[in-house]
Protein backbone atom coordinates (compact mmCIF):
# COMPACT_ATOMS: atom_id res chain seq x y z
CA UNK A 1 0.00 0.00 0.00
CA UNK A 2 1.33 3.40 -0.92
CA UNK A 3 1.32 6.33 1.39
CA UNK A 4 -0.17 9.47 -0.09
CA UNK A 5 1.38 12.70 1.14
CA UNK A 6 -1.78 14.79 0.90
CA UNK A 7 -1.89 18.45 -0.08
CA UNK A 8 -3.40 19.24 3.30
CA UNK A 9 -0.50 17.66 5.19
CA UNK A 10 1.99 19.48 2.96
CA UNK A 11 0.20 22.74 3.65
CA UNK A 12 0.25 22.20 7.41
CA UNK A 13 3.95 21.33 7.47
CA UNK A 14 4.74 24.27 5.19
CA UNK A 15 2.83 26.53 7.57
CA UNK A 16 4.98 25.21 10.41
CA UNK A 17 8.10 25.91 8.38
CA UNK A 18 6.81 29.41 7.64
CA UNK A 19 6.40 30.02 11.36
CA UNK A 20 9.97 28.78 11.73
CA UNK A 21 11.28 31.15 9.09
CA UNK A 22 9.43 34.09 10.65
CA UNK A 23 10.83 33.14 14.04
CA UNK A 24 14.33 32.92 12.56
CA UNK A 25 14.16 36.31 10.84
CA UNK A 26 12.47 37.98 13.78
CA UNK A 27 14.80 36.24 16.21
CA UNK A 28 17.95 37.16 14.34
CA UNK A 29 16.86 40.79 14.12
CA UNK A 30 15.96 41.11 17.80
CA UNK A 31 18.80 38.96 19.11
CA UNK A 32 21.00 41.15 21.28
CA UNK A 33 23.29 38.39 22.56
CA UNK A 34 26.99 38.29 21.74
CA UNK A 35 27.58 37.21 18.11
CA UNK A 36 23.89 36.24 17.77
CA UNK A 37 24.61 33.30 20.01
CA UNK A 38 20.96 32.91 20.95
CA UNK A 39 19.91 32.51 17.33
CA UNK A 40 22.69 30.06 16.52
CA UNK A 41 22.21 28.07 19.71
CA UNK A 42 18.56 27.67 18.72
CA UNK A 43 19.64 26.41 15.32
CA UNK A 44 21.81 23.86 17.09
CA UNK A 45 19.17 22.76 19.65
CA UNK A 46 16.65 22.06 16.89
CA UNK A 47 19.21 20.96 14.35
CA UNK A 48 20.61 18.42 16.75
CA UNK A 49 17.31 17.27 18.32
CA UNK A 50 15.66 16.30 15.03
CA UNK A 51 18.92 15.00 13.58
CA UNK A 52 19.26 12.81 16.68
CA UNK A 53 15.77 11.40 16.13
CA UNK A 54 16.72 10.24 12.65
CA UNK A 55 20.04 8.92 13.94
CA UNK A 56 18.10 7.03 16.62
CA UNK A 57 15.97 5.56 13.85
CA UNK A 58 19.07 4.44 11.97
CA UNK A 59 20.47 2.84 15.12
CA UNK A 60 17.17 1.11 15.89
CA UNK A 61 16.94 -0.20 12.33
CA UNK A 62 20.48 -1.58 12.56
CA UNK A 63 19.58 -3.15 15.89
CA UNK A 64 16.63 -4.93 14.26
CA UNK A 65 18.86 -6.20 11.46
CA UNK A 66 21.74 -7.29 13.67
CA UNK A 67 19.47 -9.21 16.05
CA UNK A 68 17.34 -10.59 13.19
CA UNK A 69 14.25 -9.43 15.04
CA UNK A 70 10.94 -10.07 13.37
CA UNK A 71 8.40 -8.19 15.43
CA UNK A 72 9.01 -4.73 13.95
CA UNK A 73 9.18 -5.76 10.28
CA UNK A 74 5.59 -4.66 9.76
CA UNK A 75 6.69 -1.19 10.87
CA UNK A 76 10.10 -1.23 9.18
CA UNK A 77 9.26 1.43 6.60
CA UNK A 78 8.24 3.82 9.36
CA UNK A 79 11.66 3.45 11.02
CA UNK A 80 13.35 3.79 7.64
CA UNK A 81 11.33 6.86 6.72
CA UNK A 82 12.29 8.61 9.96
CA UNK A 83 15.96 7.77 9.35
CA UNK A 84 15.81 9.54 5.98
CA UNK A 85 15.81 12.96 7.66
CA UNK A 86 19.49 12.34 8.51
CA UNK A 87 20.70 13.93 5.23
CA UNK A 88 18.90 17.22 5.81
CA UNK A 89 19.82 17.09 9.49
CA UNK A 90 23.51 16.64 8.67
CA UNK A 91 23.36 19.64 6.35
CA UNK A 92 21.94 21.85 9.09
CA UNK A 93 24.59 20.71 11.56
CA UNK A 94 27.35 21.42 9.02
CA UNK A 95 25.97 24.94 8.49
CA UNK A 96 26.00 25.47 12.24
CA UNK A 97 29.56 24.19 12.69
CA UNK A 98 30.78 26.17 9.69
CA UNK A 99 29.23 29.32 11.16
CA UNK A 100 31.23 28.60 14.29
CA UNK A 101 34.41 28.09 12.31
CA UNK A 102 33.90 31.46 10.60
CA UNK A 103 33.23 33.07 13.99
CA UNK A 104 29.65 33.97 13.19
CA UNK A 105 28.79 32.63 16.64
CA UNK A 106 30.67 31.84 19.83
CA UNK A 107 28.79 28.78 20.99
CA UNK A 108 32.10 26.89 20.91
CA UNK A 109 34.44 28.83 23.11
CA UNK A 110 37.41 26.71 22.07
CA UNK A 111 37.04 27.70 18.41
CA UNK A 112 38.43 31.08 19.42
CA UNK A 113 42.16 30.62 18.74
CA UNK A 114 43.23 33.26 21.25
CA UNK A 115 42.41 31.11 24.30
CA UNK A 116 44.97 28.49 23.23
CA UNK A 117 48.16 30.59 23.45
CA UNK A 118 49.89 31.75 26.59
CA UNK A 119 51.71 34.69 25.01
CA UNK A 120 51.07 37.36 22.42
CA UNK A 121 53.40 39.76 20.59
CA UNK A 122 52.94 43.09 22.27
CA UNK A 123 53.13 45.06 19.00
CA UNK A 124 50.13 43.20 17.57
CA UNK A 125 47.81 43.42 20.61
CA UNK A 126 44.61 45.19 19.70
CA UNK A 127 45.04 44.69 15.97
CA UNK A 128 42.69 42.60 13.86
CA UNK A 129 45.02 39.58 13.90
CA UNK A 130 47.22 39.50 17.00
CA UNK A 131 50.19 37.18 16.74
CA UNK A 132 49.88 34.49 19.40
CA UNK A 133 52.79 32.29 20.45
CA UNK A 134 53.40 29.46 22.88
CA UNK A 135 56.78 30.54 24.24
CA UNK A 136 58.06 33.69 25.81
CA UNK A 137 60.26 35.64 23.39
CA UNK A 138 61.43 39.24 23.14
CA UNK A 139 58.51 41.58 22.58
CA UNK A 140 55.90 39.11 23.86
CA UNK A 141 53.55 39.62 26.78
CA UNK A 142 51.12 37.40 28.65
CA UNK A 143 47.95 36.80 26.71
CA UNK A 144 44.99 37.87 28.82
CA UNK A 145 42.63 35.59 26.87
CA UNK A 146 44.72 32.53 27.61
CA UNK A 147 42.70 29.68 29.15
CA UNK A 148 44.92 26.98 30.57
CA UNK A 149 42.22 24.32 30.73
CA UNK A 150 41.09 24.78 27.13
CA UNK A 151 44.69 25.01 25.92
CA UNK A 152 45.32 21.65 27.59
CA UNK A 153 42.58 20.16 25.42
CA UNK A 154 43.84 21.68 22.20
CA UNK A 155 45.26 18.36 20.98
CA UNK A 156 41.68 17.13 20.64
CA UNK A 157 39.63 20.30 20.41
CA UNK A 158 41.17 22.03 17.42
CA UNK A 159 39.37 22.97 14.25
CA UNK A 160 41.04 20.67 11.68
CA UNK A 161 40.62 17.56 13.86
CA UNK A 162 37.07 18.58 14.81
CA UNK A 163 36.12 18.89 11.15
CA UNK A 164 37.75 15.59 10.22
CA UNK A 165 35.82 13.82 12.98
CA UNK A 166 32.54 15.57 12.22
CA UNK A 167 32.72 14.79 8.51
CA UNK A 168 33.59 11.16 9.20
CA UNK A 169 30.65 10.73 11.60
CA UNK A 170 28.15 12.40 9.31
CA UNK A 171 29.54 10.78 6.19
CA UNK A 172 29.47 7.24 7.53
CA UNK A 173 26.07 7.61 9.17
CA UNK A 174 24.57 9.05 5.98
CA UNK A 175 26.24 6.29 3.97
CA UNK A 176 24.57 3.62 6.10
CA UNK A 177 21.20 5.41 6.08
CA UNK A 178 21.33 5.42 2.31
CA UNK A 179 22.63 1.85 2.13
CA UNK A 180 19.89 0.38 4.35
CA UNK A 181 17.23 2.26 2.45
CA UNK A 182 18.51 1.14 -0.93
CA UNK A 183 18.81 -2.50 0.14
CA UNK A 184 15.36 -2.44 1.67
CA UNK A 185 13.84 -1.23 -1.61
CA UNK A 186 15.90 -3.84 -3.46
CA UNK A 187 14.54 -6.54 -1.13
CA UNK A 188 11.00 -5.45 -2.01
CA UNK A 189 11.79 -6.06 -5.65
CA UNK A 190 13.68 -9.35 -5.57
CA UNK A 191 12.82 -10.95 -2.21
CA UNK A 192 14.71 -13.98 -0.95
CA UNK A 193 17.02 -14.17 2.05
CA UNK A 194 20.32 -13.02 0.55
CA UNK A 195 19.79 -9.33 1.30
CA UNK A 196 18.53 -10.12 4.75
CA UNK A 197 21.65 -12.04 5.78
CA UNK A 198 24.00 -9.46 4.30
CA UNK A 199 22.06 -6.71 6.10
CA UNK A 200 23.02 -8.38 9.36
CA UNK A 201 26.71 -7.91 8.56
CA UNK A 202 26.24 -4.29 7.54
CA UNK A 203 24.18 -3.60 10.66
CA UNK A 204 26.87 -5.12 12.89
CA UNK A 205 29.49 -2.93 11.22
CA UNK A 206 27.33 0.13 11.70
CA UNK A 207 26.65 -0.67 15.35
CA UNK A 208 30.34 -1.00 16.19
CA UNK A 209 31.06 2.31 14.48
CA UNK A 210 28.05 3.94 16.10
CA UNK A 211 29.00 2.69 19.57
CA UNK A 212 32.18 4.78 19.45
CA UNK A 213 31.03 7.71 17.40
CA UNK A 214 27.75 8.35 19.21
CA UNK A 215 29.85 9.04 22.30
CA UNK A 216 32.60 11.05 20.65
CA UNK A 217 30.11 13.04 18.56
CA UNK A 218 28.28 14.15 21.69
CA UNK A 219 31.58 15.16 23.27
CA UNK A 220 32.60 17.11 20.19
CA UNK A 221 29.29 18.77 19.51
CA UNK A 222 27.58 19.20 22.85
CA UNK A 223 29.98 18.61 25.71
CA UNK A 224 32.54 20.97 24.16
CA UNK A 225 30.05 23.84 24.55
CA UNK A 226 30.84 23.69 28.27
CA UNK A 227 34.49 23.50 27.32
CA UNK A 228 35.94 23.36 30.82
CA UNK A 229 33.72 20.54 31.91
CA UNK A 230 33.86 16.86 31.09
CA UNK A 231 31.96 13.72 31.90
CA UNK A 232 32.68 10.26 30.56
CA UNK A 233 29.02 9.30 30.85
CA UNK A 234 27.87 12.19 28.69
CA UNK A 235 27.88 10.28 25.41
CA UNK A 236 25.58 7.62 26.79
CA UNK A 237 23.28 10.19 28.27
CA UNK A 238 22.92 11.94 24.91
CA UNK A 239 22.54 8.58 23.17
CA UNK A 240 19.73 7.43 25.46
CA UNK A 241 18.04 10.78 24.89
CA UNK A 242 18.19 10.39 21.12
CA UNK A 243 16.98 6.81 21.33
CA UNK A 244 13.92 7.64 23.42
CA UNK A 245 13.14 10.72 21.30
CA UNK A 246 13.11 8.50 18.24
CA UNK A 247 10.86 5.95 19.94
CA UNK A 248 8.35 8.65 20.86
CA UNK A 249 8.19 9.86 17.26
CA UNK A 250 8.05 6.27 16.05
CA UNK A 251 5.10 5.36 18.29
CA UNK A 252 3.19 8.56 17.53
CA UNK A 253 3.72 8.35 13.75
CA UNK A 254 2.83 4.64 13.72
CA UNK A 255 -0.38 5.29 15.63
CA UNK A 256 -1.25 8.10 13.22
CA UNK A 257 -0.55 5.97 10.13
CA UNK A 258 -2.56 3.09 11.61
CA UNK A 259 -5.42 5.48 12.35
CA UNK A 260 -5.36 6.64 8.72
CA UNK A 261 -5.63 3.01 7.61
CA UNK A 262 -2.18 2.72 6.07
CA UNK A 263 -0.88 -0.17 8.11
CA UNK A 264 -3.55 -2.88 7.98
CA UNK A 265 -1.23 -5.59 9.29
CA UNK A 266 -0.12 -3.65 12.33
CA UNK A 267 -2.08 -4.73 15.38
CA UNK A 268 -2.15 -3.73 19.02
CA UNK A 269 0.77 -6.02 19.78
CA UNK A 270 3.09 -4.02 17.54
CA UNK A 271 2.11 -0.79 19.24
CA UNK A 272 2.46 -2.52 22.59
CA UNK A 273 6.00 -3.65 21.74
CA UNK A 274 7.00 -0.18 20.59
CA UNK A 275 5.45 1.25 23.75
CA UNK A 276 7.51 -1.15 25.86
CA UNK A 277 10.62 0.22 24.17
CA UNK A 278 9.54 3.76 24.94
CA UNK A 279 8.89 2.83 28.56
CA UNK A 280 12.19 0.98 28.94
CA UNK A 281 14.38 3.60 27.28
CA UNK A 282 12.77 6.34 29.37
CA UNK A 283 14.17 4.42 32.30
CA UNK A 284 17.56 4.09 30.63
CA UNK A 285 17.61 7.85 30.10
CA UNK A 286 16.63 8.47 33.74
CA UNK A 287 19.22 6.01 34.95
CA UNK A 288 22.03 7.66 33.00
CA UNK A 289 20.86 11.18 33.84
CA UNK A 290 20.86 10.31 37.51
CA UNK A 291 24.11 8.32 37.43
CA UNK A 292 25.91 11.28 35.92
CA UNK A 293 24.33 13.72 38.35
CA UNK A 294 24.73 11.71 41.52
CA UNK A 295 28.41 10.85 41.12
CA UNK A 296 29.28 14.47 40.41
CA UNK A 297 27.06 15.70 43.25
CA UNK A 298 28.56 13.23 45.68
CA UNK A 299 32.25 13.73 44.91
CA UNK A 300 31.74 17.50 44.69
CA UNK A 301 34.94 18.28 42.78
CA UNK A 302 35.00 21.92 41.62
CA UNK A 303 35.98 21.19 38.01
CA UNK A 304 33.16 18.67 37.67
CA UNK A 305 30.30 20.48 39.37
CA UNK A 306 30.37 23.59 37.14
CA UNK A 307 27.94 22.04 34.68
CA UNK A 308 25.36 21.43 37.39
CA UNK A 309 25.98 24.59 39.38
CA UNK A 310 24.86 26.86 36.55
CA UNK A 311 21.87 24.65 35.76
CA UNK A 312 20.68 24.29 39.33
CA UNK A 313 21.29 27.92 40.26
CA UNK A 314 19.68 29.51 37.23
CA UNK A 315 17.46 26.86 35.62
CA UNK A 316 16.19 25.10 38.72
CA UNK A 317 12.61 24.52 37.61
CA UNK A 318 13.57 23.34 34.16
CA UNK A 319 16.44 21.19 35.41
CA UNK A 320 14.42 19.20 37.95
CA UNK A 321 11.23 19.53 35.95
CA UNK A 322 12.44 17.65 32.89
CA UNK A 323 13.91 14.94 35.08
CA UNK A 324 10.60 14.29 36.79
CA UNK A 325 8.46 14.72 33.68
CA UNK A 326 10.61 12.45 31.52
CA UNK A 327 10.78 9.88 34.28
CA UNK A 328 7.50 9.95 36.17
CA UNK A 329 5.06 10.27 33.26
CA UNK A 330 6.22 7.13 31.46
CA UNK A 331 6.81 5.38 34.78
CA UNK A 332 3.43 5.93 36.37
CA UNK A 333 1.19 6.03 33.31
CA UNK A 334 2.78 3.38 31.09
CA UNK A 335 3.55 0.85 33.81
CA UNK A 336 0.50 -1.33 33.18
CA UNK A 337 -0.03 -3.54 30.15
CA UNK A 338 -3.43 -2.05 29.38
CA UNK A 339 -2.09 1.51 29.20
CA UNK A 340 0.49 0.48 26.60
CA UNK A 341 -2.32 -0.85 24.42
CA UNK A 342 -4.45 2.30 24.74
CA UNK A 343 -3.50 4.81 22.08
CA UNK A 344 -4.98 7.67 24.12
CA UNK A 345 -2.44 7.16 26.89
CA UNK A 346 0.37 6.69 24.40
CA UNK A 347 -0.38 9.94 22.58
CA UNK A 348 -0.69 11.93 25.80
CA UNK A 349 2.51 10.60 27.36
CA UNK A 350 4.33 10.69 24.03
CA UNK A 351 3.59 14.36 23.42
CA UNK A 352 4.54 15.35 26.96
CA UNK A 353 7.89 13.58 26.99
CA UNK A 354 8.59 14.69 23.43
CA UNK A 355 8.57 18.25 24.72
CA UNK A 356 10.48 17.03 27.78
CA UNK A 357 13.31 15.63 25.68
CA UNK A 358 13.43 18.74 23.51
CA UNK A 359 13.89 20.73 26.72
CA UNK A 360 16.59 18.29 27.75
CA UNK A 361 18.60 19.16 24.64
CA UNK A 362 17.79 22.83 25.23
CA UNK A 363 19.28 22.58 28.71
CA UNK A 364 22.40 20.84 27.39
CA UNK A 365 23.12 23.65 24.95
CA UNK A 366 21.82 26.94 26.33
CA UNK A 367 23.61 27.49 29.67
CA UNK A 368 26.96 26.89 27.96
CA UNK A 369 26.28 29.21 25.05
CA UNK A 370 24.19 31.96 26.63
CA UNK A 371 25.16 31.80 30.28
CA UNK A 372 22.73 32.14 33.12
CA UNK A 373 19.87 33.92 31.44
CA UNK A 374 18.61 31.99 28.43
CA UNK A 375 14.88 32.26 28.02
CA UNK A 376 12.19 30.52 26.04
CA UNK A 377 10.40 33.05 23.88
CA UNK A 378 8.84 33.31 20.44
CA UNK A 379 12.14 32.49 18.74
CA UNK A 380 12.58 29.21 20.63
CA UNK A 381 9.00 28.00 20.19
CA UNK A 382 8.72 29.22 16.60
CA UNK A 383 11.98 27.63 15.52
CA UNK A 384 11.14 24.34 17.24
CA UNK A 385 7.84 24.26 15.32
CA UNK A 386 9.57 25.23 12.10
CA UNK A 387 12.08 22.43 12.39
CA UNK A 388 9.29 20.03 13.35
CA UNK A 389 7.54 20.98 10.13
CA UNK A 390 10.70 20.43 8.13
CA UNK A 391 11.35 17.10 9.85
CA UNK A 392 7.83 15.78 9.25
CA UNK A 393 7.85 17.07 5.68
CA UNK A 394 11.05 15.17 4.87
CA UNK A 395 9.90 12.04 6.71
CA UNK A 396 6.46 11.97 5.07
CA UNK A 397 8.01 12.51 1.68
CA UNK A 398 10.22 9.48 2.36
CA UNK A 399 7.08 7.49 3.32
CA UNK A 400 5.40 8.42 0.06
CA UNK A 401 8.33 7.21 -2.05
CA UNK A 402 8.04 3.51 -1.19
CA UNK A 403 5.28 1.10 -0.11
CA UNK A 404 4.46 1.96 3.49
CA UNK A 405 4.57 -1.73 4.48
CA UNK A 406 7.42 -3.84 3.17
CA UNK A 407 6.34 -6.14 0.36
CA UNK A 408 8.92 -8.88 0.76
CA UNK A 409 10.94 -9.84 3.79
CA UNK A 410 11.76 -13.27 5.25
CA UNK A 411 10.07 -12.33 8.54
CA UNK A 412 7.13 -10.37 7.16
CA UNK A 413 4.58 -13.12 7.70
CA UNK A 414 5.82 -13.77 11.23
CA UNK A 415 5.62 -10.08 12.04
CA UNK A 416 2.10 -9.75 10.62
CA UNK A 417 0.91 -12.41 13.07
CA UNK A 418 2.58 -10.90 16.09
CA UNK A 419 0.59 -11.68 19.20
CA UNK A 420 1.69 -10.89 22.74
CA UNK B 1 -23.82 -34.36 41.08
CA UNK B 2 -22.72 -37.61 42.55
CA UNK B 3 -20.40 -38.71 39.74
CA UNK B 4 -17.83 -35.93 40.01
CA UNK B 5 -15.25 -37.61 37.85
CA UNK B 6 -12.05 -36.15 36.54
CA UNK B 7 -10.95 -36.87 33.00
CA UNK B 8 -7.37 -36.42 31.95
CA UNK B 9 -6.48 -36.21 28.27
CA UNK B 10 -2.84 -36.40 27.28
CA UNK B 11 -1.26 -34.94 24.14
CA UNK B 12 2.24 -35.11 22.74
CA UNK B 13 2.19 -31.71 21.07
CA UNK B 14 1.22 -28.33 22.43
CA UNK B 15 -0.30 -27.12 19.17
CA UNK B 16 -2.52 -30.26 18.97
CA UNK B 17 -3.68 -29.52 22.49
CA UNK B 18 -4.35 -25.88 21.68
CA UNK B 19 -6.36 -26.73 18.56
CA UNK B 20 -8.21 -29.46 20.49
CA UNK B 21 -8.98 -27.10 23.36
CA UNK B 22 -10.48 -24.58 20.91
CA UNK B 23 -12.71 -27.30 19.38
CA UNK B 24 -13.82 -28.61 22.76
CA UNK B 25 -14.61 -25.16 24.15
CA UNK B 26 -16.65 -24.44 21.02
CA UNK B 27 -18.69 -27.56 21.81
CA UNK B 28 -19.43 -26.39 25.32
CA UNK B 29 -16.73 -28.28 27.20
CA UNK B 30 -15.08 -26.34 29.97
CA UNK B 31 -11.48 -27.19 30.72
CA UNK B 32 -10.40 -26.93 34.33
CA UNK B 33 -6.66 -26.77 33.74
CA UNK B 34 -3.81 -27.63 31.43
CA UNK B 35 -0.49 -29.08 32.58
CA UNK B 36 2.48 -28.31 30.38
CA UNK B 37 6.27 -28.16 30.71
CA UNK B 38 6.24 -24.61 29.32
CA UNK B 39 3.72 -21.83 28.81
CA UNK B 40 1.58 -22.49 25.75
CA UNK B 41 1.14 -19.23 23.90
CA UNK B 42 -2.50 -18.29 23.53
CA UNK B 43 -3.99 -20.99 25.78
CA UNK B 44 -5.11 -18.59 28.54
CA UNK B 45 -8.11 -17.00 26.83
CA UNK B 46 -9.16 -20.36 25.33
CA UNK B 47 -9.56 -22.15 28.64
CA UNK B 48 -10.81 -19.02 30.37
CA UNK B 49 -7.91 -18.16 32.63
CA UNK B 50 -8.14 -14.57 33.78
CA UNK B 51 -5.23 -12.19 33.41
CA UNK B 52 -2.84 -12.59 36.32
CA UNK B 53 -2.87 -10.01 39.09
CA UNK B 54 0.74 -10.77 39.96
CA UNK B 55 1.82 -7.47 38.40
CA UNK B 56 -0.36 -5.52 40.83
CA UNK B 57 1.20 -7.55 43.65
CA UNK B 58 4.68 -6.69 42.42
CA UNK B 59 3.78 -2.99 42.28
CA UNK B 60 2.49 -3.05 45.85
CA UNK B 61 5.57 -4.91 47.10
CA UNK B 62 7.69 -2.32 45.31
CA UNK B 63 5.83 0.50 47.02
CA UNK B 64 6.35 -1.17 50.39
CA UNK B 65 10.05 -1.52 49.62
CA UNK B 66 10.38 2.12 48.60
CA UNK B 67 8.57 3.32 51.71
CA UNK B 68 10.56 1.09 54.06
CA UNK B 69 13.88 2.10 52.49
CA UNK B 70 13.15 5.82 52.71
CA UNK B 71 11.73 5.58 56.22
CA UNK B 72 14.68 3.48 57.33
CA UNK B 73 17.27 5.86 55.92
CA UNK B 74 15.43 8.83 57.39
CA UNK B 75 15.66 7.25 60.82
CA UNK B 76 19.24 5.91 60.56
CA UNK B 77 20.88 8.81 58.79
CA UNK B 78 18.88 11.88 59.86
CA UNK B 79 17.13 11.27 63.17
CA UNK B 80 19.13 8.71 65.07
CA UNK B 81 22.75 9.25 64.11
CA UNK B 82 23.49 11.96 61.52
CA UNK B 83 26.85 11.28 59.93
CA UNK B 84 29.14 13.60 58.09
CA UNK B 85 30.15 11.72 54.95
CA UNK B 86 32.37 13.68 52.59
CA UNK B 87 31.13 16.97 54.01
CA UNK B 88 27.59 16.41 52.84
CA UNK B 89 24.80 18.25 54.63
CA UNK B 90 22.98 15.87 56.92
CA UNK B 91 20.34 17.83 58.73
CA UNK B 92 17.57 17.48 56.22
CA UNK B 93 16.28 14.50 54.40
CA UNK B 94 15.83 16.21 51.04
CA UNK B 95 19.40 17.53 51.00
CA UNK B 96 20.68 13.99 51.16
CA UNK B 97 18.09 12.51 48.85
CA UNK B 98 20.38 11.84 45.84
CA UNK B 99 22.57 9.64 48.02
CA UNK B 100 19.52 7.69 49.17
CA UNK B 101 18.13 7.04 45.71
CA UNK B 102 20.32 4.03 44.79
CA UNK B 103 19.49 2.29 48.07
CA UNK B 104 15.80 3.09 47.75
CA UNK B 105 15.88 1.78 44.19
CA UNK B 106 17.66 -1.44 45.14
CA UNK B 107 15.35 -2.12 48.06
CA UNK B 108 12.30 -1.50 45.88
CA UNK B 109 13.59 -4.04 43.37
CA UNK B 110 14.52 -6.49 46.10
CA UNK B 111 11.09 -6.49 47.70
CA UNK B 112 9.21 -6.46 44.40
CA UNK B 113 11.18 -9.42 43.06
CA UNK B 114 11.17 -11.53 46.20
CA UNK B 115 7.58 -10.64 47.04
CA UNK B 116 6.48 -11.55 43.54
CA UNK B 117 8.32 -14.88 43.60
CA UNK B 118 6.98 -15.81 47.05
CA UNK B 119 3.43 -14.81 46.11
CA UNK B 120 3.73 -16.97 43.03
CA UNK B 121 4.92 -20.00 45.00
CA UNK B 122 2.31 -19.61 47.71
CA UNK B 123 -0.53 -19.05 45.26
CA UNK B 124 0.47 -22.15 43.29
CA UNK B 125 1.33 -24.00 46.47
CA UNK B 126 4.69 -25.10 45.14
CA UNK B 127 6.73 -24.43 48.24
CA UNK B 128 9.60 -26.73 49.29
CA UNK B 129 8.31 -29.94 50.89
CA UNK B 130 4.81 -29.60 49.47
CA UNK B 131 3.56 -32.64 47.56
CA UNK B 132 3.30 -31.95 43.85
CA UNK B 133 -0.30 -31.71 42.63
CA UNK B 134 0.73 -32.53 39.13
CA UNK B 135 -1.23 -35.67 38.06
CA UNK B 136 1.35 -36.82 35.52
CA UNK B 137 5.10 -36.39 36.03
CA UNK B 138 5.48 -36.60 32.22
CA UNK B 139 4.04 -33.10 31.93
CA UNK B 140 7.31 -31.75 33.26
CA UNK B 141 9.06 -33.34 30.30
CA UNK B 142 7.34 -33.70 26.92
CA UNK B 143 3.65 -34.36 27.53
CA UNK B 144 0.66 -32.00 27.77
CA UNK B 145 -2.42 -32.84 29.81
CA UNK B 146 -5.92 -31.36 30.02
CA UNK B 147 -7.98 -31.72 33.16
CA UNK B 148 -11.75 -31.85 32.60
CA UNK B 149 -14.62 -32.36 35.03
CA UNK B 150 -17.61 -33.50 32.95
CA UNK B 151 -19.98 -32.57 35.77
CA UNK B 152 -19.00 -28.89 35.28
CA UNK B 153 -21.03 -28.70 32.09
CA UNK B 154 -23.32 -31.74 32.31
CA UNK B 155 -21.80 -34.00 29.69
CA UNK B 156 -21.53 -37.72 30.22
CA UNK B 157 -18.12 -39.34 30.36
CA UNK B 158 -18.80 -41.38 27.23
CA UNK B 159 -19.83 -38.36 25.20
CA UNK B 160 -16.75 -36.49 26.34
CA UNK B 161 -14.47 -39.40 25.50
CA UNK B 162 -15.79 -39.44 21.95
CA UNK B 163 -15.17 -35.71 21.61
CA UNK B 164 -11.69 -36.02 23.09
CA UNK B 165 -10.69 -38.79 20.72
CA UNK B 166 -11.46 -36.52 17.79
CA UNK B 167 -8.84 -34.01 18.98
CA UNK B 168 -5.85 -36.31 18.57
CA UNK B 169 -5.21 -37.18 22.19
CA UNK B 170 -2.83 -40.06 22.92
CA UNK B 171 -4.33 -41.11 26.28
CA UNK B 172 -7.64 -40.59 28.06
CA UNK B 173 -7.79 -41.53 31.71
CA UNK B 174 -10.47 -41.27 34.34
CA UNK B 175 -9.56 -40.77 37.97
Amino acid sequence: MDFIFTKKAKLIFSAFMLIGVIAMVFGYATDVSDHHNRFWANIFVNGFFYFAISLGALFFLALQYATEASYMIALKRVIEGISQYIFVGSGILIIFFAAGSFHLHHVYHWMDISVMYEFVMEATVGSAHPEYIHEMVDGAVKNSNFDKLIAGKSAYLNQPFFWIRTLIYLGVWCYFANLFRKRSLMEDAIGGTKIHFKNMTYAAMFLVFFAFTSSTASWDWIMSIDTHWFSTLFGWYVFSGMWVSFLIVFVLVSIWLKHKGYLPNVNKSHIHDAAKWMFAISFLWTYLWFSQFMLIWYSNIPEEVTYYVIRIDHYKGLFWGIFFVNFLFPMVILLSRDAKRQIGYMITVGLIIFVGHWLDVYLMVMPGSLGAHAEIGFMEVGMALGFLGLFLFVVFRAFSKAPISVVKHPFLDESNHLHI
Amino acid sequence: MKDDKTIYAMYDDDMTLLAGAKDLVAKGVSIRDVFSPFPIHGIDPVIGIKQTRLAICAFLFGLVGLTLALAGMYYFMIVDWPMNIGGKPNNFFYQNLPAFVPIAFEFTVLLAAHGMALTYFIRNWTLPGVTARNPYPETTNDRFVMEIHPSDFGMSVDELTVELQKTGTILIEER
